[in-house]
């Protein structure tokens, strides 16, 4: 039954993009070992070289200039590389170059300069990208993992601060609580199909369907956990309680990076299990995908209670963490439309451009806490936002945008993204949560503009540290806030080309 | 050297480089880095239009039509037929406008090197130079009308920011320049205005604004009218008749027209109106007429060209007589076409261009100013040429178009070499004695005199101009102007047209007065004795002043041999006959060479020269000896009274104050006050709409969205502060809590997934 596949059958070369990552990664680690400590900046440099290389070539694919490889597949289906893996790819190195930026002087000016911070981050990187190429149930638990240790340890980084570590040990105790749920969930969905490839799955679900309860029942319960162990890492409610305390206590420049990578990781595993696995999963003729309902609840769960929590935190890490709970459970929205026949390539296209949106926006605003933020980590309440509009007008409009990004406001990329979403929930006829998301999407502006208000309106010293690194973070993501928004077609032109589902 | 016209969009370009360059960078690149930007700009101009002009040499006056390259298509509006390109045109026309337009732009723009030094605006003055120049080649080198109208208002732009240039003057002067420049801007649109109605009217009447598609012949005029007007007998050889010249597909606005015109009883339909043809063109003609007269300031709107000459003096030579002014003209000579087939336009047109180099003229003698009077002069020359284009002459008319170029360019310089010399003679005078103010004027003739002796070169090559200016043999001027003469005389002789007669018999006269004022002016600047403590001082301008003079003085003495008329003893067989009408043939349907006519030209000089002598008695070296009374005053009263309305500009800006200024003002008020503030204003917008809408809001704030909405809104934002913070309690910090909440999510998670097929064993 086991055949060895020859090396040229692996298709090595078409996992290019995540492999030179990986390679890249590894070298740093190892070059780390001869950079001074004095001299860490070298290695943030290096880790920009390696992530360089790897956008350049996943943007080369991308835009279809070269493809590599022949085929799709690699490892005999375990690795899938597509359009949709090459956004994913795209989305996570931007996010993984700006979270190097706005690293590079914030960790020495916090006195934790180490060359560590760099080799975990790539990794995680590594592991988003390993997600979003995810074509088995296996290569979802494994690049989950690998998603996730580096950014425990992340988390506790500004060791000895007992609320990083705090934040650490909650966040790894908790996630691997979840990682338990994920992987019983592999367990129940390979004994209801016998397999654990995506596409055998997805062959499978079929005969299920049409087959005994007893493998509905166990595929359907896989499903749901599968939902909980990814929900936990994209904090879906009721799995977010980690994340205002891990946001709060983690370094600031580690949550820039993870609010939006552990996020995309977690939505490409989902679209990969659920959208493209099991689309076919319906239990009565005609009706959407069985877990379509499930996603659903519990985005309108997570919008519900994300933005109304946001309104009454007066620390911006924390209520950015809210906010970053809120956000995912527009995406999931996206996800959930997937479910309904046809629209999976057009909910991953969504979910795709909304994550782009996101990256920017989020990125950015918590650029600008980092840039208030004193060495000690104090400040970052949301009055340190007084009189910013006066002492850095710049900083201050930046955010601002971020903010109205954030909210959804058009002319920003949070619009663009926000209407992707809901014009996929509408085509999927998931009218109640659409009213639920533009209801709540209306609630989050008390609490954004709340931000404004406070930089614009109100006096204070509005004190702020910005090296050029992070300046250029915040530009860019500035900029690319405000392109996206403004021409909207750059995204959407790209996101057209992306395909998820198997067959046709 | 066919690929060589493919250059020509470089003619446009090379000016544009230099002004952005200029723009940008001009307060960094100082004095000396902005001239050689901006002079090379320019000369690499020039050089291309000479390329091109080689490569239609070399190629036998073919003409090309060249796409813009990297700009595409203009204006294209499938859906209505509408299709408009960037295209150039290199024909014999255009690279003619083009070697006058960057040669005297060259000499023009290395004279202002000299003439500008110092000034502050320096950069700025460059930058709108070749600024003009760009608009200026556009215009000439486009190959439809809309270019050309684009050119033609950019020049607009252009003409009017330098003329203002010195806007910042302190004083009245500042405010002097800025009017100027208004006022030469807004007397323009009138005449755009009737260009613009001109260039939509063509595109209704032919769908296309194309002057010939590319690759299509201009059909040359047919048979039938050769025999009626053998003089104007052109030097085509193998013309069999417009059949053989048959166009098929389509074609640009000239040859359709030709066709219609063969063919006749072609009609142009407005909705349900439908006019002839023929008259159509009538119209359109006279509303390029009435561009023309605004461009190339003809009565009744040539007033703002004087006041133009509050620009700088380069501005003045290349803007205001050699360049800008002759697009009205060259707009006529493209259009040749059109107005061949018009004889009322043609009448119209031989009657105004006739009548403004008569009036102009004749202002010119009572003039005081050394600007003003050259200011006139053009005026009275470009009504010669507008004349010309009356009766048909088009070759004459581009004839003397490049000779007016040359010496009036060169008698603009002179001017503003002998104003530059006055200054610094004032300048220094003023340096010796403090608080010296005599109401001096560096422009006044009656401040100057014996500047032959301060300024030889100036006055050397000033001679020049003047008597190519003058008309005498062999200058250039006398080759243009006589081949007008006689070709309005002919339309009258030959054709019995009542408007050659009277073209002929006015230009006569224009052309004794052209003799007389600058005469006049040369006697009251250069001989006698200083008239002025400035004038003693004067000295010689700087030698990147006097050498564009001297290319000009001998542009302007030998420039008239590209056109020998035919029956010319010697230089005819030096030269060759009519040389440039046989190259302008190629390209201007109805052009033709001009005839010799011993006893014209004789009467003509001889005038001319009478002129002159009248003059020198007149403004003999001791004639001036009150600065109040001219000379000619004194010689009888009834001259007095000629000199006194020739002083005060026959009161034309007077009348058209009173007739047109005054009551437009106080319609303007009128309008703006009554109607626009008291009415408008005060009742409808105050008291009808805001009181109105004031009260609607008010009842709308106060009672609706206070008392009801906000306090829905205030309740309900309550609530959500509520259950917020009751949330918020479940937050407690505690990882079991936070353990217990997934594992009741993932039960929830599993029952709701399971729900529907629950549902179904429970049969709920």
């Amino acid at each position: 039954m086991f055949e060895v596949p020859s090396l040229s059958d692996l298709n090595i070369a078409a996992t290019l993009p995540v492999m030179s990552l990986v390679l890249g990664t590894c070298i740093l680690l190892l070059a780390d070992l001869f950079v001074p400590q004095e001299r860490k900046q070298l290695t943030a440099w290096l880790a920009v070289a390696g992530l360089g290389v790897s956008l350049a070539l996943s943007l080369l694919s991308l835009g279809d200039v070269t493809r590599f490889g022949d085929g799709d597949e690699a490892f005999a289906g375990m690795f899938v590389a597509d359009t949709f893996t090459d956004a994913v790819n795209v989305i996570a190195l931007v996010t993984a170059l700006l979270g190097v930026m706005v690293a590079y002087n914030y960790l020495e000016r916090t006195g934790t300069q180490r060359g560590e911070y760099y080799v975990l981050l790539l990794f995680t990187t590594a592991g988003v990208m390993f997600m979003g190429a995810a074509g088995d149930l296996v290569v979802v638990f494994v690049a989950l993992e690998l998603l996730s240790i580096p950014l425990y340890i992340l988390s506790g980084f500004r060791r000895p601060q007992e609320a990083s570590e705090e934040s650490a040990m909650k966040y790894f105790l908790l996630g691997a609580f979840a990682s338990g749920f994920l992987v019983y969930g592999i367990a129940l969905i390979y004994g209801a199909t016998g397999t654990t490839g995506l596409h055998d799955i997805w062959i499978a679900v079929d005969d299920i369907v049409a087959g005994d309860a007893t493998s509905q029942y166990l595929l359907l319960i896989g499903a749901g956990l599968m939902l909980v162990g990814l929900g936990f890492k994209v904090a879906a409610v009721p799995f977010h309680m980690w994340t205002p305390d891990v946001y709060q206590g983690a370094p600031t420049s580690v949550v820039a990076y993870m609010s939006v990578a552990a996020k995309v990781g977690g939505f490409a595993a989902l679209l990969r299990v659920l959208a493209a696995g099991m689309p076919h999963f319906v239990l009565d003729a005609g009706a959407p995908a069985a877990w379509q309902d499930t996603v659903w609840l519990v985005a309108v769960l997570t919008m519900l209670l994300g933005n109304l929590v946001a309104i009454v935190q007066n620390d911006l890490k924390r209520l950015l963490a809210y906010s970053s709970i809120a956000h995912a459970g527009y995406v999931l929205l996206a996800v959930a439309a997937a479910g309904s026949a046809g629209l999976a390539d057009e909910s991953a296209q969504a979910v795709v451009i909304y994550m782009m949106a996101y990256a920017f926006t989020n990125v950015g605003a918590f650029s600008v806490v980092i840039a208030v933020e004193k060495d000690d980590a104090s400040n970052t309440g949301v009055t340190s936002m007084r009189g910013l509009a006066r002492s850095q007008p710049w900083l201050a409009a930046a955010m601002a945008l971020f903010m109205l990004s954030l909210t959804g406001i058009p002319l920003t990329a949070g619009f663009v993204g926000k209407w992707f979403v809901f014009k996929a929930a509408i085509s999927a006829d998931l009218f109640f949560a659409v009213v639920v998301g533009a209801v709540t999407s209306l609630i989050s502006a008390y609490y954004y503009l709340r931000i404004v208000w406070y930089m614009y309106f109100e006096e204070g010293d509005g004190e702020a540290v910005i090296p050029w690194p992070l300046a250029a973070a915040i530009s860019i993501a500035a900029v690319g806030t405000l392109f996206l928004g403004v021409m909207p077609y750059l995204l959407t032109d790209m996101a057209r080309e992306i395909t998820l589902a198997f067959g046709g | 050297m066919e690929n060589f016209f493919d250059l020509v969009p470089l003619v446009v370009l090379f000016p544009l480089i230099g002004l952005l360059i200029n723009l940008f960078a001009g307060k960094q690149l100082g004095e000396r880095g902005v001239s050689i930007v901006a002079v090379g700009a320019s000369a690499m101009a020039l050089l291309v239009s000479i390329v091109l002009w080689l490569a239609q040499v070399d190629t036998g006056f073919g003409a090309v039509v060249v796409d813009a390259p990297l700009l595409g298509t203009w204006i294209d509006i499938p859906s209505a037929g509408v299709e408009i390109g960037w295209q150039f045109r290199v024909d014999t026309l255009s690279v003619t406008m083009m070697l006058v337009v960057t040669g005297v732009g060259t000499l023009i723009h290395l004279y202002a090197v000299g003439y500008m030094h110092g000034d502050e605006g320096f950069p700025r003055f460059f930058v709108y130079m070749n600024l003009f120049l760009v608009f200026m080649l556009v215009l000439v080198s486009g190959n439809n009308f809309l270019m050309m109208f684009v050119g033609w208002e950019g020049v607009g732009l252009c003409s009017y920011l330098l003329i203002g240039f010195w806007f910042d003057k302190p004083g009245d002067e500042g405010w002097k320049n800025s009017d100027a420049a208004r006022k030469a801007f807004i007397v323009n649109r009138i005449g755009d205005f009737g260009l613009i109605l001109g260039v939509l009217l063509t595109f209704w009447t032919f769908g296309t604004l194309d002057y010939y598609v590319p690759d299509e012949e201009p059909i040359p005029y047919h048979h039938a009218e050769h025999e009626a007007e053998p003089l104007f007998t052109p030097d085509i050889t193998g013309v069999d008749g417009a059949e053989s010249h048959a166009v098929s597909g389509p074609m640009g606005v000239f040859n359709q027209a030709e066709t219609w015109l063969t063919e006749g009883d072609h009609r142009v339909e407005f909705g349900t109106v439908s006019i002839k043809f023929e008259h159509m063109l009538t119209v359109i003609t006279l509303l390029f007429l009435l561009g023309a007269t605004g461009k190339s300031a003809q009565i009744p709107l040539f007033i703002w060209l004087p006041d133009a000459m509050a620009g700088p003096t380069p501005v003045s030579a290349l803007i205001h007589a050699a360049t800008m002014v002759t697009a009205g003209v060259y707009m006529m000579v493209r259009a040749n076409v059109f107005y061949h087939a018009s004889e009322t336009t043609s009448f119209v047109v031989t009657m105004i261009g006739a009548t403004t180099a008569l009036v102009a003229g004749f202002i010119a003698l009572g003039q005081w100013d050394i600007k003003r009077v050259l200011a006139y002069s053009t005026v009275s020359q470009l009504g010669f040429m507008v004349t010309a284009v009356g009766v048909g002459a088009y070759t004459a008319a581009m004839f003397h178009l490049v000779t007016h170029a040359c010496f009036k360019a060169l008698l603009f310089l002179g001017s503003g070499s002998v104003i530059h010399g006055l200054e610094h003679g004032h300048h220094h005078v003023a340096h010796g004695e403090h608080d010296h103010d005599d109401g001096f004027d560096p422009q006044d003739m009656r401040f100057m005199g014996g500047l032959r002796h301060k300024m030889p070169l100036t006055y050397w090559t000033y001679l020049v101009g003047t008597l190519a200016l003058a008309g005498i043999i062999p200058f250039a001027g006398f080759w243009s102007k006589d081949e007008i003469l006689v070709d309005s005389l002919k339309l009258g002789l030959d054709d019995g047209r009542l408007d050659g007669y009277l073209g002929f018999g006015m230009l006569l006269a224009a052309a004794a007065f052209t003799a007389f004022y600058m005469w006049r002016q040369v006697s009251m600047v250069f001989y006698g004795e200083p008239r002025h403590a400035a004038a003693e001082h004067a000295g010689e301008s700087a030698p990147v002043m006097v050498w564009p003079l001297m290319g000009l003085a001998f542009l302007s003495a030998v420039i008239g041999l590209i056109n020998v008329p035919s029956g010319f003893p010697v230089l005819g067989w030096l030269y060759g006959e009519h040389q440039f009408a046989n190259w302008l043939e190629e390209s201007v349907t109805y052009a033709h060479g001009g005839e010799f006519n011993w006893l014209l030209a004789t009467i003509a000089v001889a005038l001319a020269l009478a002129a002159i002598y009248v003059a020198r008695t007149i403004y003999n070296d001791r004639a001036i000896t009150d600065l109040e009374r001219d000379p000619l005053e004194r010689l009888s009263p009834r001259l007095a009274q000629a000199f006194a309305l020739s002083n005060a500009k026959l009161y034309w800006d007077e009348v058209y104050f009173a007739f047109v200024v005054h009551p437009y003002r106080r319609a303007a008020y009128t309008l703006a006050e009554r109607v626009d503030w008291y009415w408008w204003h005060d009742f409808v917008h105050e008291r009808v709409i805001y009181g109105t809408f004031n009260r609607v809001t008010r009842l709308l704030t106060d009672v609706l969205d206070l008392k009801i909405i906000d306090r829905a809104f205030l309740r309900s934002a309550e609530a959500v502060r509520v259950a917020a913070s009751r949330i918020r309690r479940i937050q407690t910090g505690y990882v079991r809590t936070y353990a217990l909440s997934v594992l009741f999510g993932a039960l929830l998670v599993t029952i709701i997934i399971l729900y529907p097929v629950l549902r179904d064993l429970l049969g709920i």
